[in-house]
């Protein structure tokens, strides 16, 4: 919402400078957005007039003209063609700075001739393109006036932003009436005497909505005026419009405008010539076109309102006006039209067709329904005053809709609600001062809210209105004590889950990305079957259409993104949700990683190797073991889905159902569909699938009992079939003695050499500690035979020779 | 006793004169070996008069002793000798470059989430979690944005082709439905906190179509804008480590909260730097108000009884205001290098003991 200084000023009566203004705008709620002051730097220009214009000596184009100021004769050159004797212009001193050509002015000569100062064009001012002449004020103007002063330049526009809320102040006297109440002046009374009316209107007005949509249009007064002359405006209208970035079209049209941004009151015009019998508010017929103001054609349906005559839609309800009833440099005889329109039918109509429009931002936000009367006199009265004629009785159908209403507000609810103390009397005085009527009850106040408030709605409205109006900068901030003496921890130990996998990745040296929660259906479908239900109706782009089944696809193109810049080194992961459908319980939250490439930049040190799906084992183990499951006890299956490497990808499982994690090599199909270079390891934890952990009775370690005795270490060297799992191998060792073996782990494993080609070597090595005394060699040696034959029936292999 | 000082200076000199610990053994052995000299002048003490021989006894002992000692000193000396030039030839080029060791980064908006946290939680806020794909009741309705509500323009809603109990799904605009599902689930009073993804169908230089939220609920019996406006200050001033940061409170609208409230803080643009701090110029970073009773009447609270405030803070402009990070859309494009550039280490968990601020 943009209006000048001085239109404020129309309606409110205010000592308070522009400063003062545009502070108590934002601290009432009408936020500033912007302050444009026309005249800043050209406040030096005076006016000046061209006492004589004569030809230049030694240039055909150039005059040489002598200005008076006011106070001083001086001779400029000047290259205008309208330079002129007599001509009332607008003169820069030498030392003066030019905005639009970013000279200053210096005495100089040219061709042989002084110059001392410059006539301006607007573009040399800086207030438009226009530069095929000097500037040309009318004869009268005074000499030797500052020209910003003369030229209404030293108005400066205010631009507001509006809260939905608050449709009252899409009209200047809205925000007047605002800043008056906070105590920054008075509002001026507005003047709507009658017009009376000379004659019956020859076009009557018939709402034609059924009882179900009479809502639509319940209200609806009109008015004939005959023997307009339209043209175009006087200047102090135009220069109104344009100031607030309007385009002044003719009279009649501009005075609409004026009532909708001066009071918030869209009219429409009809050219009464060019209205068929009479006006017939109505539900448009499916299919019904209207050719518009805006050049377009517009196909309606039945829940559009239209303002049509006996011939058909004239008018879009609340929207926009129709072509064909439009005025214009001919019109004689008008019938303007002042008219109530559901808000919510005229947004819906307005998104549908995608039409905006001044009258639409305000019909939709509600505009005041008791002020149809008073905008169409005041209305009437401009029009005769600007284009002469005379008018009709107004014609009036339907009835105001009932805006009235009280609502209690209890006189303590604005320090228990609003946190500050404000007097009852400042209480009344607020709010009566905002159009109120505030009558004191037992409880507090009963209060009458105005037809233009409809935003008014219950008593946490009211002590906002107050409270926003006796200013929040009163209200005393006072600490949000925690109720406890020590906060709880903020963090449930699920959701902890997140940030505690986040700082552990990290920790492992991968670099954390966030990415969109969508991406295109073709990479997501590379993850799995994607559901209709998790397809955007509306995506912002194709590529960006789905919910993600996974975090891989998007690190992957990350990756390859990073990879095609030539960065290397790429290990990266994320921490959010996945999607497998619309519910709520769809929805999972994983900690994926990728690592690309080599595990290091080639260095004098050491050679590096290409990351493998053991890596990535490790950081998934990782981030379990973190997150407190017991790593040891998890079941490798070699199951995982079919975007990793068949025979190099796992899933970590608690029990046989529940998946934990997977991780291993992407398949290479995965990778070349995407464009990415691999290989590239990957990890997917499911931070959701671990059971929550156990409440504990105490947060006391188990009793740590140090052996007394020296442990064992004996070396196992296995010949297996080569589809033997080396898990299965240590799983069947650990079973020999489930007290004496503490730890089995495989130290080697090779195939080829003097084993047969279907076969491998697998070795391990079983710590033994006992808890009681020293073992001896026999003891050993029978668990070991144990071990050996455990190992031989769980899997076929035999102790290597 | 002259043979003895030949003795001593004969063997003092082929203890100084040998030059490893084989010539020293040689010595050794030569002067103290079963063989050796002081051991055979020992032997010849048996044949002497009692006090001769406890006068010549006396002698060879000290010079035993005397030549043990230059030979254990000597022993030293060429050990050491020895461990120095080995040393000399172990010696690496310590200008070679360590070993890499990868380091891994937290994201700006995951650390920026954990500092607001760690500020919330200070005053008894604790997190909750709700789904990011949401009907249109709870990301709505509910909040009091009826269907045809000109606010719903605003949200720029994307949509999913799904319904719930009839209600169309969408994807949240806001982390507030988190508030319905919270007060639905339990009984006041409420303290909660919910960081999250959020979503709006718009793309541009300042708009994402995902950022993230960070929502403040507080319900209970008392909670009025007072404790609003001291809850959000000392935020305010804790995440941008300012105790006199200029916080300014001014009424906007929002349909889920009445009376409503946006906050802004103090800031200078003078010189073409942008500075956070006491200035000319105010910044507007987040909104708020005490939460509308109709919100509460849909998640069957009593608003005659409860009332309190919610707020909700924009997580990436936190995090550029407070990071200097210049572009919104830098964010997701997982660009290593600004990565590495704006993100914090992994050991950087802030706190409100630990510190904020790295």
């Amino acid at each position: 919402m943009k209006f000048t200084l001085s239109w404020l000023r129309e309606h409110l009566e205010t000592d308070a400078s522009l400063d003062q203004i545009l502070e108590r705008l934002t601290m009432v709620g009408l936020e500033v957005e912007k302050v444009t002051d026309r005249a800043a730097g050209l406040e030096s220009f005076i006016v000046a007039r061209v006492a004589e214009a004569r030809p230049h000596p030694d240039a055909d184009r150039l005059r040489v003209c002598t200005v008076e100021t006011g106070s001083e004769t001086v001779e400029v050159v000047c290259g205008a063609p309208n330079a002129r004797t007599g001509l009332v212009g607008v003169f820069a001193a030498s030392g003066a700075y030019i905005p639009g050509t970013g000279i200053t002015l210096k005495p100089t000569e040219i061709r042989g001739v002084a110059s001392n100062g410059m006539l301006l064009s607007e573009r040399e001012m800086g207030l438009s393109d226009d530069h095929d002449g000097i500037i040309d004020l009318p004869e009268d103007t005074p000499i030797g006036e500052a020209a910003v002063t003369v030229m209404g330049l030293d108005d400066p526009i205010i631009e507001i932003a509006i809260t939905p809320n608050r449709g009252d102040c899409l009209g200047v006297r809205g925000i007047a009436r605002d800043l008056a109440a906070s105590g920054l002046g008075t509002l001026k009374p507005l003047d709507a005497t009658p017009v009376p009316g000379a004659f019956a209107s020859p076009i009557n007005v018939h709402l034609e909505f059924d009882a179900q949509t009479a809502d639509a249009c319940p209200y609806f007064i009109g008015r004939y005026v005959r023997g307009v002359k339209n043209g175009d405006s006087p200047q102090w209208l135009k220069d109104k419009l344009l100031a607030i970035g309007l385009r002044p079209i003719s009279a009649l049209v501009d005075i609409t405008n004026l009532l909708t941004f001066d009071l918030g009151r869209p009219l429409h015009v009809f050219d009464a010539s060019k209205v068929t019998g009479d006006i017939r508010p109505r539900l448009a017929r499916a299919g019904e076109t209207l050719a518009a103001l805006d050049g377009k054609t517009y196909t309606l349906d039945e829940t559009m309102t239209v303002i049509a005559d006996d011939g058909g839609a004239e008018g879009l309800g609340g929207v926009i006006g129709g072509e064909a009833a439009g005025c214009t440099e001919k019109t004689t005889d008008v019938f303007i039209e002042a008219a109530y329109f559901d808000p919510i039918r005229t947004a819906t109509t307005g998104r549908k067709l995608n039409v905006m429009s001044d009258a639409r931002f305000r019909f939709e936000r509600g505009v005041d329904p008791a002020f149809l009367v008073d905008g169409m006199e005041i209305a009437s009265r401009l029009i005769i005053e600007l284009c002469g004629g005379e008018a009709s009785e107004i014609v009036i159908a339907g009835t105001e809709p009932d805006w009235r209403r009280d609502i209690t507000l209890r006189a303590e609810r604005v320090r228990s609600l609003g946190g500050v103390d404000v007097a009852a009397d400042e209480i009344a005085r607020i709010l009566t001062a905002l159009g109120f009527a505030a009558r004191p009850t037992d409880e507090g106040f009963s209060i009458a809210i105005p037809s233009w408030r409809d935003d008014i709605v219950g008593e946490a409205c009211l002590v906002e209105e107050v409270v926003r109006i006796y200013g929040y900068d009163k209200i005393k901030a006072v600490p949000l004590l925690n109720p406890e003496p020590l906060p709880a921890p903020a963090f449930a130990p699920v959701l902890r889950r997140r940030s505690a996998a986040r700082r552990l990745l990290a920790g492992r040296g991968l670099v954390e990305a966030v990415t969109y929660s969508f991406l295109g259906a073709a990479d997501a479908a590379l993850f799995g079957e994607i559901p209709e239900a998790v397809k955007l109706v509306n995506p912002i782009s194709a590529d960006l259409d789905v919910m993600r089944p996974s975090l891989l696809p998007n690190l992957i193109a990350a990756a390859a993104r990073n990879s095609a810049r030539g960065l290397t080194g790429i290990s990266l992961f994320e921490v959010g949700p996945v999607f497998a459908g619309d519910k709520p319980e769809d929805q999972s939250t994983v900690a994926a990683a990728i690592r690309c490439g080599t595990t290091g930049p080639r260095h004098w040190s050491a050679g590096s190797r290409p990351w493998d799906a053991y890596d990535a084992k490790a950081d998934a183990e990782a981030v379990l073991a973190d997150l407190g499951v017991s790593v040891e006890r998890l079941l490798t299956t070699t199951d995982a889905p079919a975007w990793y490497h068949p025979g190099r990808s796992g899933v970590l499982r608690q029990g046989l159902k529940n998946q934990l994690a997977r991780f291993g090599e992407i398949h290479p199909r995965i990778l070349n569909r995407m464009g990415a270079e691999g290989p590239i390891v990957a990890i997917e934890v499911f931070l959701d699938n671990m059971a929550p952990p156990k409440a504990r009775k105490s947060t006391a370690r188990p009793n740590l009992n140090l052996p007394a005795f020296q442990k064992v270490e004996r070396d196992f060297a296995f010949v297996a079939d080569a589809d033997v799992a080396a898990g299965a191998v240590v799983a069947a060792a650990r079973t020999a003695d489930k007290t004496l073996i503490t730890e089995v782990r495989v130290f080697d494993v090779f195939s080829g050499g003097s084993l047969q080609a279907d076969q491998k070597s697998i070795a391990i090595t079983v710590v033994l500690q006992p808890t009681d005394r020293t073992m001896t060699d026999r003891e050993i040696e029978d668990v070991a035979a144990r071990i050996i034959g455990n190992v031989a029936d769980k899997t076929g292999a035999a102790l290597r020779s | 006793m002259d043979d003895l000082d030949t003795l001593r200076d004969e063997l003092m000199a082929a203890v100084a004169g040998t030059s490893d610990s084989a010539g020293l053994e040689q010595v050794r052995v030569s002067a103290l070996g079963k063989k050796g000299r002081i051991t055979a002048m020992m032997k010849t003490l048996g044949g002497m008069e009692p006090d001769a021989r406890k006068a010549a006894g006396q002698a060879l002992n000290v010079l035993k002793d005397e030549i043990a000692e230059a030979i254990e000193a000597r022993k030293q000396d060429l050990d050491d000798s020895g461990l120095e030039a080995r040393l000399a030839e172990e010696r690496i080029d310590v200008t070679l470059s360590s070993r890499p060791q990868p380091e891994g980064r937290i994201h700006p908006i995951s650390q920026t989430l954990d500092e607001i946290i760690a500020i919330l939680g200070e005053m008894g806020l604790t997190v909750a979690d709700g789904p990011d794909i949401e009907d249109d009741w709870h990301n709505f309705t509910a909040l009091n944005i009826p269907p045809d509500h000109p606010a719903r323009q605003e949200h720029d809603t994307f949509y999913l082709p799904g319904e719930t109990d009839g209600e169309r799904m969408v994807l949240r605009t806001h982390t507030s439905p988190v508030q319905i599902r919270t007060m639905q689930a339990g009984e006041p009073p409420f303290r909660i906190i919910v960081p999250g993804r959020t979503y709006r169908c718009d793309y541009d230089a300042t708009h994402s179509p995902m950022f993230h939220q960070v929502e403040g609920l507080v319900i209970d019996e008392a909670t009025h804008m007072g404790h609003l406006k001291g809850c959000l200050i000392e935020f305010c001033r804790a995440f941008f480590d300012m105790d006199d940061l200029p916080v300014r409170f001014r009424p906007s609208y929002f349909p889920f909260t009445e009376p409503s409230a946006e906050v802004d803080i103090g800031c200078t643009r003078a010189d073409g730097e942008f500075r956070i701090g006491h200035g000319d110029d105010w910044l507007e970073i987040l909104g708020c108000g005490m939460v509308n009773p109709n919100v509460l009447k849909n998640c069957g609270i009593d608003p005659d009884k409860y009332q309190g405030f919610a707020f909700g803070i924009g997580v990436e402009r936190m995090a550029m205001l407070k990071y200097g990070i210049p572009d919104l859309r830098t964010f997701y494009e997982s660009d290593l290098r600004w990565l590495r550039h704006y993100g914090f280490a992994a050991l950087d968990q802030p706190s409100m003991v630990g510190g904020l601020n790295r």
